[in-house]
């Protein structure tokens, strides 16, 4: 403590001497350490708005469009169409068991919803009631989704969009209400939460109608499938389910298993290993750019050490002849060295969460796109962590290159330093 | 052979520096510093032996070696050539840390220019080399006000060295020096800058401790304060020409 309690002393007398100089190196680790975390709070915003952006369309799904065979198989020509049927659905969940959930999905594209005076002529989708958890399709407190009992009983009830809810009703609490879908009386049950979407297919979710697959069929006489979503029951196991689902088909359509063309796949499980792996390229650059500006900060710290070393040369030759050992020595200048970098950090964490503060005030003010997209600002602690850790490194390393120099010198050469 | 005007009278004990009670023991001690351009030889085949509770002066021009000598018998500095053996023990190869411990616990030292700290007080300096050798709270403070009784100043440990004469900072540098109850006390020059009357005060207060048992060497060239010790050495060109009793 008493020692410690010395070099605060020495340190002190030190500062006096070099205050200039002290204070722009603490400015400048100051302002690399504003700029590490403001680079990495706008990447955390960042990826936190694509994350949420994702989940808008459903997290670790697997959506298969239909297409044509590109291979003869069984004596059957290529160029064949393959078109899914609602009950493959059923066929995929009983024989795949690394697909843990699965929804049949029809669309029709112009479909005249009316209530009272207005009129709109919108999408409909015909789905499974798998659908809601699926494609992140939750209903506002109130409402429900399409359930089973539906679907079995073909009934005549509609999920809206929330955009769509609002154009249609004016803003009035639709559920319970009547829409007229191509003519026939409908039982509005839910409205959809709203949610931010980044992935879609057909345009937003927002702005569609949903009906039980059963009702669609019967309505539109459709029998196949637009498309068919899943969710593997595992992401690692995703490989797997879809080459299972490719031989359960290919037996019931007859066609070669690895034939490309037959079924399209849009794996968002891939699209986020994707994504994730440039969102942690992107940490890193903006961690580097960071970094390397605190970096700048800590050379005129270590500079500062160096010329504190040389102007104390003296003070340490007579530490050293009293019996000072060499932890002691570098313990103080690298002691030193912390505190200058860890001053500068402190005022830089302070104006840094500052500014992240109002910005994300500024923000919640500000409804814009663009504003939506790059996300809010956001200190996560590991941002933290790394801000505090990268300030420990620099301060140590700049600590302790001038500390070896101090006691690289013979205490009676330091002794004779004038 | 060792040294030359003493070795009479123990040489029958051999030339071992801890069976003839030598404390500090240099055979062919050389010291060459070399500053890039030019090499300076400060010391050239330097034979010495002290024995414990020796009252030693060391002499010479300016220039002949002899803070050189001190800084080797001090373990400041290391020598070029030669062997140094400290109570016995051969300091060559000793680390960075054994040399420190050395010097806290068996080494005090006191410099012409004192070398105190400015920036703390007085007792603050003399306690530097406790909090080095890891000595209590208690004990320090204890230790500490021993020794500013000791040199007389009691009334002065709480001042910063500015606030006190030459010849005070010179005996805190004193009660610094004795801190850690060293057998050896080097002295280069304590007295160089103060005038006479303080250095003699000063060499009183070296007398005491060579009373008291300690083993003195102490560099000057003032040939009044040189007689007060019971042995001269003459340093000249990096190497002792002479070393005899004091008369
Ligand atoms: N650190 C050093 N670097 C280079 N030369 C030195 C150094 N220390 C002493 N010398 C030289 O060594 C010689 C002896 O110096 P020194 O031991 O200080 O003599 P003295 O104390 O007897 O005046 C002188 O020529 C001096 O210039
Ligand atoms: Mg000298």
């Amino acid at each position: 403590m008493r020692a410690l309690a010395l070099i605060a002393r020495l340190f002190r007398s030190a500062a006096k001497i070099q205050r200039k100089r002290m204070i722009l190196t603490v400015t400048a680790i100051a302002w690399g350490t504003v700029a590490i975390i403001l680079l990495l709070s706008f990447g955390e915003g960042l990826k936190r708005s694509l994350q949420t952006g994702r989940r808008g369309l459903g997290e670790n799904i697997v959506i298969i469009w239909m297409g044509e065979t590109e291979k003869a198989y069984a004596g059957l020509p290529a160029g064949r169409p393959i078109r899914l049927l609602p009950e493959d659905v059923d066929l995929v969940l009983a024989s795949v068991p690394e697909i843990a959930s699965a929804a049949g999905e029809m669309h029709n594209w112009n479909v005249q919803l009316v209530n009272r005076r207005t009129a709109l002529n919108k999408r409909v989708v015909g789905v499974h009631p798998a659908y809601e958890e699926l494609r992140t399709s939750y209903p506002q407190s109130g409402g429900r989704y399409i359930d089973e009992m539906d679907q079995k009983l073909k009934r005549r009830v509609v999920f809206l969009g929330d955009q769509l809810a609002k154009d249609l009703f004016d803003g009035a609490d639709p559920v319970g209400m009547t829409l007229l879908v191509a003519d026939t009386p409908f039982t509005v049950i839910g409205v959809l939460q709203k949610k931010r979407q980044m992935g879609m297919y057909g345009g937003p979710d927002a702005d569609r109608a949903t009906i039980p697959l059963s009702t669609f069929e019967a309505m539109f006489g459709r029998r196949y499938l637009s498309n068919l979503v899943y969710k593997p029951t595992a992401d690692a196991l995703a490989p797997v389910a879809k080459r299972h689902l490719m031989e359960v088909l290919g037996a019931k359509y007859r066609f070669d298993p690895a034939d490309t063309r037959v079924l399209e796949f849009w794996d968002t499980i891939e699209d986020s290993k994707m994504m994730n792996a440039i969102m942690i390229g992107l940490e890193a650059f903006l961690g580097v750019i960071g970094a390397l500006t605190l970096i700048i900060g800590g050379v005129g710290v270590a500079n500062i050490m160096f010329a504190a070393v040389t102007h104390r040369t003296r003070e340490i030759g007579v530490q050293m002849a009293l019996g000072a050992r060499r932890l002691y020595i570098t313990g103080s200048v690298v002691l030193e060295s912390l505190a200058l970098t860890f001053a500068g950090g402190a005022v830089g964490i302070g104006i840094g969460a500052t500014i992240v503060q109002i910005l994300a005030a500024v923000q919640a003010r500000v409804k814009s796109e663009a504003m939506e997209f790059l996300g809010t600002p956001t200190i996560s602690i590991p941002i933290a962590v790394t801000t505090v850790t990268l300030l420990g490194l620099i301060g140590l390393l700049a600590g302790y290159f001038p500390a070896r120099r101090a006691v690289s010198v013979q205490p009676a050469e330091a002794l004779r330093f004038e | 052979m060792f040294g030359n005007g003493r070795n009479g009278k123990n040489g029958k004990e051999g030339q071992n520096g801890v069976s003839n009670g030598a404390i500090i023991a240099l055979t062919g001690i050389r010291k060459v510093y070399d500053t890039g351009a030019v090499k300076v030889e400060a010391l050239r085949k330097v034979d010495l032996e002290i024995k414990r509770n020796e009252f030693v002066a060391i002499v010479g021009p300016s220039g002949s070696g002899k803070s050189t000598l001190m800084n080797i018998i001090g373990c400041l500095d290391t020598a070029t050539e030669g062997s140094y053996r400290l109570r016995g023990e051969e300091v060559a190869g000793m680390s960075i840390d054994r040399l420190s411990d050395i010097r806290n616990r068996r080494i005090g030292f006191v410099f012409q220019n004192f070398n105190l700290l400015p920036q703390l007080t007085a007792f603050e300096n003399v306690e530097m080399p406790l909090l080095f050798k890891g000595a209590p709270a208690k004990e320090r403070r204890e230790r500490v006000e021993t020794l500013f009784e000791q040199v007389g100043l009691a009334d002065r440990m709480q001042h910063r060295p500015v606030e006190l004469s030459g010849g005070q900072m010179q005996r805190v540098a004193i009660a610094r020096a004795l801190a850690c109850e060293p057998d050896i006390v080097l002295a280069d020059e304590p007295t160089g800058n103060l005038d006479s009357a303080a250095g003699s005060d000063i060499i009183g207060k070296f007398e005491e401790l060579w009373a008291k048992g300690h083993t003195l060497v102490l560099i000057t060239h003032d040939g009044a304060i040189a007689r007060r010790t019971r042995r001269i050495v003459h340093v000249q060109d990096g190497t002792v020409v002479d070393d005899a009793p004091a008369a």
